[in-house]
């Protein structure tokens, strides 16, 4: 454990987390997780249902405020300096609503317009971004009107558009197609190859350990382990680890009736 | 089939008690009120029973059957949404023959309050012919049919509604539009009750006429058959019978095609819009961030129709005034309206945040100031509120009232609406409350807000017009003296003290913003 007083987080780290912790009355929702994410990696946060990982991730990013602990994203506190530290965070959290009276293209123009971006990049990024999500016949729709892959698409494109140094993306492939989710991989991977870095929060086991350099398995609000995908997996494969890590396997018995 | 849906009605109800005792003293006062009123009924049913004119009987069992069948095709739909237990699309994945499902979401009807009041008063209608032996037999099962009718109709128009409103602009206007008519009530039933003073007398002549021809429409024709069987007329009563008895078939049978399609094809928002090319709204206002915030409020104002619906209920308010102030026969009504609108629409983003609901998120992650979201906000309410509240402080000249006097109206107006933006500003960074939520009904009340809404904004409503006492008390100044430079000075103090409140609410609410920025998202979170 790091002394919280004199530590600023480890210098290379895109996002450091030290003794951070969440309570919702009686539960604990996140029990004073430590967690370092290398700059310019492509990290995997994986867990159960209900492990803390939105927690954590709300947390890191100024949206929940935590009971104890800090998070520093490139050396910056977000819980001291956050106006610094939600400058180079792009974040597509789960779960919210997005302004869905707004069409696709107004909607990502409002993300970059808040940020006070210069008007000219904001609408030419906004193009790309529609173009390379392949929004553009919808760009013009109201996002109420939207499939949820195309919500969730339109999300990441306001979390993209001010070309932020660490992106946290929350469940980023829940409802996505299988093309557009191959896209989004290879625009993750790409900007992950020029120096960005990524977080992403997944179910999908398989999804992690061909996508990611690291992974941490959350559970309970416990971090179960941590490092490159190669440690954690230890020669099987990552779901299977994760099971092990996890427990809570039903144990014999079955659905015997459960035939044709 | 049928009683096992008509079980689960009962069950779902009883469950309800069980989550929460509020809302079992919900239905215990509904149900006492119900009560209440179907004994009320039922005694002047017997008392109408006393009366030996049976054309007199006929024309108001008529008229009232054929009343309440409409509002049971009208208020069902109106309050679409309020009530969703056993709505058909939870059955479409279970192997429930059609027919019986129908059959048995139509019986289902008649447990609850209002079905089961219908059916009792119109089994009472009996009592009404009971100086007729054969009318009062025949009034029986006219009346349970005739109930039985009432119910298939709500169903018909409710799926029909549903299946047209599958288009979500469609859905919302309807439900704004159909506000108007309960914001006009005072003015629609004062005109009737003049009318009905006033043409008095010529009215009983023409009454019958009017049932007569209700009691060939669906409306009518079940309460109609013991009039008939009153009066003899046996081959009418068979004829009206037919016909009564092809309606309900018609109605059931539209009904269950209706249904058919909505279950096979079920409503989605998906697919069509209109496409709305450009930017907007958003172009309208500077690039800066409170500029961003502003187009994007603009736009919510006209597209979202929890704000679209006060914008619909404004022009009406200064007609129920007008209305007032030609009963009272004095100008001070109509006077009042400009500043109780102004006051009105500064308020209305006091709930702003709480509007907003999850969206809010992208405020939080985008590190927008507390300010620039303030001032935005405000700007938009502004830009559609300064020329309507200027245009109704007017209205009075043109009812022939004084120029001075507008002035004045306007200086309070203007300083109500200002410093209401101010107070609403700081208020809505700080207190949050449940609110319907995005693409809910706009009308509708969500549930378990009730104190803290009304703490709230009571307490918003107090600030902002303890915040305009100085312009009330030089406006009481210039109607008592009648000096035009108090008018004058009422003009300026609006303009002035409002802008300086409006300044310092956006500059503390902007504060309270930043340092609560977490809390106002987690509790737009709690709200969902």
């Amino acid at each position: 454990m790091v002394d919280e007083g004199t530590d600023t987080g480890h210098p290379h780290a895109a996002i450091a987390v030290r003794g951070l912790g969440k309570r919702f009355g009686e539960k604990v929702a996140v029990n004073a997780i430590d967690l370092d994410v290398p700059a310019g990696s492509f990290y995997g946060l994986v867990g159960p249902n209900g492990a803390g990982k939105t927690t954590s991730l709300s947390m890191a990013t100024g949206l929940l405020r935590p009971d104890a602990g800090r998070v520093w994203i490139h050396g910056i506190d977000v819980w001291e300096r956050p106006l610094e530290a939600k400058r180079i965070l792009g974040v597509l959290a789960d779960g919210v609503r997005l302004f869905d009276r707004l069409t696709g293209r107004q909607l990502v123009t409002y993300a970059g317009r808040l940020r006070g971006m210069d008007p000219t990049t904001v609408a030419e990024r906004t193009e790309d971004l529609l173009r390379v999500l392949d929004l553009e016949d919808a760009a013009s729709k109201l996002v109420v009107d939207y499939s949820a892959g195309m919500t969730k698409k339109i999300a990441l494109a306001t979390s993209l558009i001010h070309s932020p140094r660490v992106l946290v993306l929350d469940e980023p492939f829940e409802a996505v197609d299988p093309v557009s989710a191959t896209n989004i991989r290879s625009i993750l991977a790409g900007y992950v190859e020029r120096g960005g870095t990524v977080v992403v929060s997944s179910h999908v086991m398989d999804l992690v350990q061909r996508m990611c350099s690291h992974v941490a398995v959350i559970a309970a609000g416990n971090v179960l382990a941590a490092g490159t995908v190669d440690e954690v997996r230890d020669g099987a494969t990552l779901e299977d680890r994760f099971v092990d890590l996890v427990g809570g396997r039903a144990q014999g018995g079955g659905l015997q009736w459960l035939q044709s | 089939m049928v009683a096992e849906l008509i079980r689960l009605k009962a069950a779902l109800l009883v469950n309800g008690f069980r989550r929460s005792p509020w809302q079992l003293v919900g239905v215990v006062l509904g149900a006492l009120y119900g009560l209440f009123i179907t004994a009320m009924l039922i005694v002047g049913l017997f008392g109408l029973g006393g009366n030996d004119d049976r054309l007199l009987i006929g024309t108001v069992l008529i008229l009232a059957g054929g009343l309440t069948t409409l509002l049971w095709a009208v208020i069902p739909v109106l309050a679409a949404g309020v009530d969703a237990t056993l709505d058909p699309q939870r059955f479409a994945s279970l192997p429930i023959p059609r027919r019986d499902l129908a059959a048995g979401l139509l019986l289902t009807g008649f447990v609850g309050v209002p079905g089961a009041v219908t059916v009792i008063l119109f089994l009472a209608q009996t009592l009404a012919w009971r100086q007729w032996t054969t009318a009062a037999v025949v009034a029986l099962p006219a009346g349970a049919l005739g109930a039985l009718y009432c119910l298939a109709l709500a169903r018909m128009t409710t799926t029909a509604a549903h299946a047209l409103t599958a288009s979500r602009r469609f859905r919302e206007v309807g439900t704004i539009l159909l506000f108007v008519p309960l914001v006009l009530l005072g003015p629609i039933i004062g005109g009737i009750e003049s009318w009905i003073s006033s043409e008095g007398s010529e009215l009983m002549g023409w009454l019958p006429q009017v049932a007569d021809i209700v009691a060939w429409t669906p409306l009518g024709a079940f309460a109609a058959l013991p009039a008939d069987a009153a009066a003899g007329a046996w081959a009418v009563l068979g004829i009206r019978l037919a016909v009564a008895l092809a309606y309900l078939a018609a109605t059931v049978g539209l009904w269950a095609v209706l249904l058919q399609r909505s279950l096979e094809q079920p409503a989605s928002s998906g697919g069509g819009g209109r496409s709305h090319a450009g930017l907007g709204t958003l172009r309208w206002f500077p690039a800066a961030p409170w500029g961003a915030v502003a187009g994007r409020a603009l736009t919510y104002w006209f597209k979202d129709p929890r704000y679209a619906a006060s914008i619909v209920v404004v022009p009406l308010i200064p007609i129920a005034f007008w209305y007032a102030s030609s009963q009272a026969g004095s100008p001070f009504m109509l006077y009042a309206a400009a500043p109780l609108v102004a006051v009105m629409l500064g308020f209305s983003i006091s709930a702003d945040v709480s509007y907003d609901s999850t969206a809010f998120a992208l405020h939080v992650t985008t590190g927008l100031r507390g300010v620039h979201d303030r001032l935005g906000r405000v700007v938009a309410c502004a830009a559609i509120s300064v020329p309507l509240v200027v245009l109704l402080s007017f209205i009075p000249l043109a009812a022939g009232g004084d120029p001075v006097d507008a002035l004045a109206i306007l200086g309070v107006s203007l300083g109500g609406l200002l410093s209401g933006l101010g107070v609403s500003s700081v208020v809505s960074a700080r207190w949050t409350y449940s609110v319907p939520l995005p693409g809910e009904n706009p009308f509708k009340t969500p549930p378990g807000a009730g104190a803290r809404v009304a703490i709230v904004q009571l307490g918003t409503f107090a600030v902002a017009t303890l915040a305009l006492l100085p312009e009330l008390g030089l406006l009481i100044a210039y109607f008592v003296t009648g000096h035009p430079v108090y008018a004058w000075l009422t003009l300026l103090v609006g303009l002035v003290l409002g802008g300086v409140l409006l300044a310092l609410g956006v500059r503390v609410g902007g504060r309270w913003f930043d340092a609560r920025l977490p809390e106002l998202m987690q509790a737009v979170t709690l709200n969902k």
